[in-house]
């Protein structure tokens, strides 16, 4: 039996994740779903003037995406850990490193992706300022991979938990707040016009921060949770 | 070296009675201390001359929003500890200091509540230092709930030292992103007592406070220490001797 190369370990599991969750489209449409009826429930909660709408899109918009992100997350580690693959990656000779990493980034593409790709819509109904939208993007696609990293982090530390649903977002909400901070900064700046690099240098700061650290923690985690 | 004078300390039956040691030393001085402290700040301190005698709470929330952060670099360095040198027993510290941190954290909120409602006319303002405090109670209360989430003790005190430790990184990150968007948005309308400037008859009542609820969260910890470590070795012989032995003494 050879041994996989890190690549191919990688793009292996890439590709068995996704092709898990096009069997189970529900998974990936549900927090889409999700993200949509939450951000549409706003203009009925608040009223439906432009100026106030187009004043707190880039919350809503980003709030309804740590929660959307939030519901997926199980998807991440829960169902291979309950037939057992899980276990069986942990025991393969490739670092844990390389497997957490490519289930983080299949999980990316199945929701934070569509997230992105939705997310210009959601913002004409909120009345979204015209300059803003770069920002919203760039935002969007900088931070949404943060949210799976550090989600994982909980995921990790919960699976083996019977009800960890709930215990989860207590985790992982908080941790979220830097992100949820600079991402709406950033998209407030532009609506003004003025420039927004700053912020973008510290989530993109961020997320290379997390995308070094969070596999460490998950893999620890995950050392734990299938003991 | 450090380890050859440290290593006793690993055993579960040496620390518990070194803790059972310390712990009535921590709350004779925790007591004589805040006694001194309390009278001190309370009744003879001079009160402040814009804040009149409202001032006073000060006294007791910055103390104990002090030891909220200290008791969370205390668990993440224990956290860090258990998973760097697998010292079980830092598990079960860090079990023992999260609720105490948590108390604590909540008596800095509540009491800077009741300290902003006459300065601020307000309970509760966004500002970059309350809503930071904010999220560290929530930080305390997930490494809490995971605690408990789960059943077998050794895995949880595992897992909520990593969440911990993952919570001591972000904690700079957040502490420094709330402070940004505060004066992104608003501006500090509202600073707090300027601290360097507080003289001497102020700032001496208040280390002594400071230093009496220290030995206070010393002796707390101290004691919940001794229940973890209970809790987790109750099948030991040790524990049960003890047990054995509390039970001759009192059929006596």
């Amino acid at each position: 039996m050879t041994l996989l190369s890190y690549r191919a370990a990688f793009a292996l599991i890439v590709k068995r994740d996704l092709m898990i969750a096009f069997r189970h489209r529900d998974d990936i449409i549900n927090p889409l779903l999700f993200f949509v009826i939450v951000v549409s429930l706003f203009p009925l909660g608040v009223g439906p003037e432009s100026t106030i709408l187009s004043r707190i899109a880039p919350g809503i918009i980003w709030v309804a995406a740590l929660l959307a992100t939030l519901l997926s997350l199980d998807r991440l580690f829960k169902s291979d850990y309950t037939d057992g693959s899980l276990e069986q990656m942990l025991l393969s000779p490739h670092p844990v490193f390389i497997l957490v990493i490519a289930k983080i980034f299949a999980h990316w593409l199945l929701t934070g992706l569509p997230l992105i790709l939705i997310a210009p819509l959601l913002a004409v109904l909120l009345h979204l300022h015209e300059s803003s939208y770069g920002a919203l993007m760039l935002t969007l696609f900088l931070g949404t991979p943060v949210l799976s990293l550090l989600g994982a982090i909980g995921v990790a530390l919960t699976v083996g938990i019977k009800k960890g649903g709930v215990l989860l977002s207590l985790l992982v909400l908080p941790l979220y707040i830097p992100v949820l901070i600079f991402a709406t900064s950033a998209i407030d700046s532009a609506a003004m016009n003025l420039p927004y690099n700053g912020q973008l240098a510290i989530i993109a700061a961020i997320f290379f921060a997390s995308l070094t650290l969070a596999p460490f923690a998950v893999s620890a985690a995950l050392k734990v949770s299938t003991n | 070296m450090m380890w050859k004078w440290l290593h006793p300390y690993a055993n579960p039956e040496i620390s518990y009675h070194f803790s059972g040691k310390i712990l009535p030393w921590c709350a004779r001085l925790a007591f004589i201390f805040l006694s001194i402290g309390i009278t001190w700040a309370l009744l003879f301190a001079p009160a402040d001359y814009q804040q009149g005698d409202t001032f006073r709470i000060f006294y007791l929330h910055v103390p104990a929003a002090m030891l909220s952060m200290g008791i969370y670099l205390g668990m993440a360095i224990a956290a860090l500890s258990s998973l760097v040198w697998q010292l079980k027993l830092a598990d079960a510290s860090v079990a023992a200091m999260a609720p105490i941190g948590a108390t604590f954290t909540f008596i800095a909120l509540v009491t800077g509540a009741a300290w902003g409602k006459p300065m601020w006319g307000t309970w509760w303002i966004w500002d970059a230092r309350l809503t930071s405090e904010l999220i560290l109670l929530f930080l305390y209360l997930g490494v809490i709930a995971l605690h408990n989430a789960f059943e077998d003790k050794a895995l949880a005190g595992k897992a909520a030292g990593i969440l911990a430790l993952v919570g001591v990184i972000n904690l700079p990150i957040i502490k420094y992103s709330v402070e940004w968007w505060n004066t992104l948005h608003q501006g500090a309308t509202v600073s707090k007592l300027g601290k360097p400037s507080m003289s001497a008859d102020m700032f001496w009542p208040f280390l002594i406070c400071f230093i009496g609820f220290a030995f206070l969260v010393t002796a707390l910890i101290c004691l919940r220490f001794r229940t973890e470590v209970l809790n987790r070795n109750s099948m030991r012989p040790w524990v049960r001797e003890l047990v054995a032995d509390e039970e001759k003494a009192h059929a006596v």
